[in-house]
């Protein structure tokens, strides 16, 4: 080791390996894989948002899974939730969303209006 | 740089491996492959969590779903369940003893709820043979740390505010023998890590070398930069293979990136680290001992002084420290002392790691600062007295350590207050014991175990512990008099204060605080003929109730020595001059019929 540079080098990349281990009040984007969650697609979502996060080197977000929200109609669902915010539900969302549904709501922190689940409806 | 929505971190440490975590991790790896997921899910494995008697452990972030017991066959339904569909295996998660529930997140369960990890902070939670994993965890920035902005006293003072005291077992004041170290003269000094860890049941320093190993060497070659030394020797028994093969990895490892070797940081300072093998003879423990085992030569004791700090290995001057003392020194840099001396008693600074054993529902390891109460550990964080027992005390120290009774659980526990009360703090073992145990023959157990480990070199711990452990045996024969009280008083006195060593001059502890705190017991067994716990099996007599014997005639059956008769549907009778006292009439009757007493 020549420098502590290089130390911090090392640090900040394996730290974004890790930090999926710490509860450091990261973002989370739950895709709901109750059975007809999966049937209609929530693995190829769930696929696809892994992929974004990769390409876009995003650490510290949290990706998990839940059972059925009770919207069949609705299906694939997601769910964003940034700490200290509302979380938001997101509905009929194919792996195409999910790249702007991360650029624009993760990233940008503006959520994506047009595709959000209203529970009045 | 790969991101993996989910870590499943299983426990690699002695206690899950041995109950198959190995196959389990194999088993998930290659169902993830089979199922594509391979790389959305990372297996990764950690060291102990301190809950190995529910073991194999495994924990899937970021949820932090702790799962205990884990075999082959359930790892398809979590798969399934959990990795494919988001819906926690119920059935394995951890069920708090005497309730219904069972607890989903790690940080909500009763048992580390109240745990302070600061030795085992990294422990269970990083990879321990992958370097990267200890340093995102600020691992090596405390060794960065004093060689860009710290003087070698600027670090001892650090450590000596702290209040940081040896957790090998006596308390010395760490930064203090450091400086002696620092202001011996030499041209050759030498850092010396001792992991024998000899006393029974305790395993603290086995799960911080196996799940943070480079804790030990980072604090090492800080050490070493405070005393002015270039040389470390982690001294670890041979029957710790885990913790070897991972000290070596980390090693490896540490001069790979150059935090071991020359120029360290481009700071002039060199520092290189190597493992000696021990044989596990107890007495290699001790500090002389061990230094004189490092050499090549027989591990016995020498007198002190001189003391190691002035000259120890090859006679140069060389400080000597337990793991986990080690293991507490780059928090105390990167967080300061002040951080530090926030934690524990007066004199007692920051926490300590204790393994419950015993008659306790959650044993294990745990971490606490000091000062905690021993109630604090036993019911909330050890679960209470399985099968709802009563509590009759606690063994601390190891064999060189005593028993805390039932009136004193409200006692903070800390260096000074075990001491006051004729125990110890010794390494950290904690064993609780309840109402179905026999404190003379805990006392005689503990006494067995010093008297085969003494090394023989002065009498007085040699030929005075077997007399001491000929008194006990005698007792819990029945065969005790009321002057062996006196003898074995007057043994424990001239054992103390005439033995060469740590051994013989604490092995009568055991003894004396049972003798202070359960003489009653004593005195049961010699004047009454009686072990109150049941245990002594001399002292027991098998009797059947005749009321509630029903003659079904099962225990004649299975009496080896045909010492019961009775004819079929009348009360049967033992005959006490044949009974063996086996104890399978007990066993087998099932109407509650035999008793012992
Ligand atoms: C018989 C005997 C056995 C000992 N066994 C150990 C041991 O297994 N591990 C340990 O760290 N210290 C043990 N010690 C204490 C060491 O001699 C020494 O005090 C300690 O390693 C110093 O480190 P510390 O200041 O960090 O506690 C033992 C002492 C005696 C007398
Ligand atoms: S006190 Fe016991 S163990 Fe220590 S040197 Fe003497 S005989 Fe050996
Ligand atoms: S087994 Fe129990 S009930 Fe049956 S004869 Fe023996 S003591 Fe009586
Ligand atoms: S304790 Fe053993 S030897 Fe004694 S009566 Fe029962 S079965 Fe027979
Ligand atoms: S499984 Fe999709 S809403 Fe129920
Ligand atoms: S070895 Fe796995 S929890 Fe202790």
């Amino acid at each position: 080791m020549r420098s502590l540079e290089e130390l911090k080098a090392i640090k900040e990349k394996a730290e974004k390996t890790i930090s999926v281990r710490e509860n450091t009040g990261a973002s989370t984007i739950t895709v709901a894989m109750g059975t007809c969650g999966i049937s209609n697609g929530a693995r190829e979502v769930l696929t696809a948002v892994i992929e974004e996060l990769n390409t876009r080197g995003l650490a510290n977000i949290h990706v998990t899974q839940t059972g059925c929200p009770g919207l069949c109609h609705k299906e694939p669902i997601v769910t964003v939730t940034v700490p200290g915010k509302n979380p938001y539900m997101y509905g009929k969302v194919t792996p195409e969303n999910v790249k702007k549904i991360i650029v624009q709501h993760i990233v940008n922190n503006q959520p994506v209006t047009e595709w959000l689940v209203n529970l009045e409806e | 740089m790969e991101f993996y929505r989910s870590h499943v971190l299983v426990c690699a440490g002695t206690g899950c491996t041995s109950s198959d975590s190995q196959l389990v991790r194999r088993e998930l790896l290659k169902q993830l492959a089979e199922k594509g997921l391979d790389k959305e899910i990372k297996v990764v494995e950690t060291g102990c969590f301190g809950f190995c008697n529910l073991g194999p452990i495994m924990v899937v972030y970021p949820e932090g779903t702790f799962y205990c017991q884990v075999k082959t066959q359930d790892v398809n339904e979590i798969v399934e369940e959990h990795f494919i569909k988001g819906r926690p295996v119920q059935r394995l998660l951890y069920h708090e003893p005497d309730k219904e529930t069972r607890t989903l997140e790690f940080d909500n369960i009763e048992f580390f709820r109240h745990q302070k990890r600061v030795a085992l902070a990294n422990c269970g939670h990083i990879n321990p043979e992958v370097i990267e994993e200890y340093i995102a965890r600020d691992g090596y920035f405390a060794l960065a740390k004093v060689l860009h902005e710290m003087t070698p006293q600027e670090v001892i003072d650090v450590i000596k505010k702290s209040g940081l005291r040896g957790r090998g077992g006596g308390g010395f004041p760490t930064g203090v023998k450091w400086e002696f170290a620092s202001k011996s003269q030499g041209d050759q000094k030498y850092v010396v890590c001792n992991a024998d860890e000899g006393d029974p049941g305790a395993f603290m320093d086995r799960s911080v070398l196996e799940g943070d190993p480079h804790a030990v060497l980072e604090a090492m070659a800080i050490a070493g930069y405070a005393i002015g030394a270039n040389q470390g020797y982690i001294y670890v028994r041979a029957e710790y293979p885990i913790a070897v093969e991972r000290l070596q990895t980390a090693i490896k490892q540490a001069r790979e990136l150059g935090l071991l070797g020359k120029n360290i940081f481009s700071k002039g300072f060199d520092f290189d680290i190597d493992i000696r093998l021990g044989a596990g003879a107890f007495v290699c423990g001790e500090e002389t001992a061990l230094l004189t085992s490092i050499e090549g030569r027989r591990g016995e004791p020498r007198p002190r002084p001189p003391f190691p700090a002035v000259a120890g290995l090859w006679g140069k001057p060389t400080i000597i420290n337990n793991v986990e003392t080690f293991a507490n020194v780059p928090p105390i840099i990167r967080n300061g002392w002040e951080w530090f001396a926030s934690m524990g008693t007066e004199k007692s600074k920051g926490t300590k790691v204790f393994a419950l054993a015993g008659k306790i529902n959650n044993t294990g390891l745990i971490e606490v600062p000091m000062g905690t109460t021993l109630r604090t550990i036993i019911y909330d964080i050890g679960g209470g007295i399985p099968k709802g027992k009563k509590f009759k005390a606690a063994q601390t120290g190891g064999p060189s350590g005593g028993c805390i009774p039932a009136e004193l659980l409200d006692i903070e526990i800390d260096y000074d207050n075990l001491t006051a009360i004729g125990s110890m703090m010794g390494s950290g073992g904690l064993i609780v014991m309840d109402e179905d145990n026999c404190m003379v023959d805990i006392a005689r157990f503990f006494l067995e175990f010093t008297q085969d480990e003494s090394c023989g070199k002065c009498p007085p711990c040699r030929i005075g512990t077997k007399r001491m452990l000929e008194i006990l045996t005698k007792i819990t024969e029945g065969k005790g008099t009321p002057e062996d009280l006196t003898n074995l008083e007057t043994l424990a006195k001239t054992i103390k204060n005439a033995s060469l060593c740590g051994l013989g001059q604490t092995a009568p502890n055991p003894v004396l605080s049972t003798l202070r705190y359960f003489r009653h017991e004593y005195e049961a067994h010699i004047y009454d003929k009686k072990c109150p716990a049941g245990v002594c099996q001399a002292l027991l007599t098998y009797k059947i109730l005749a009321e509630k014997c029903r003659g079904c005639g099962l225990c004649a059956r299975n009496c080896p020595t045909n010492a019961i008769s009775g004819k079929v549907k009348e009360p049967y009778v033992i005959d006490v001059e044949k009974c063996i006292k086996c104890g399978a009439c007990l066993e087998k009757c099932k109407f509650a019929a035999v008793i012992k007493e």
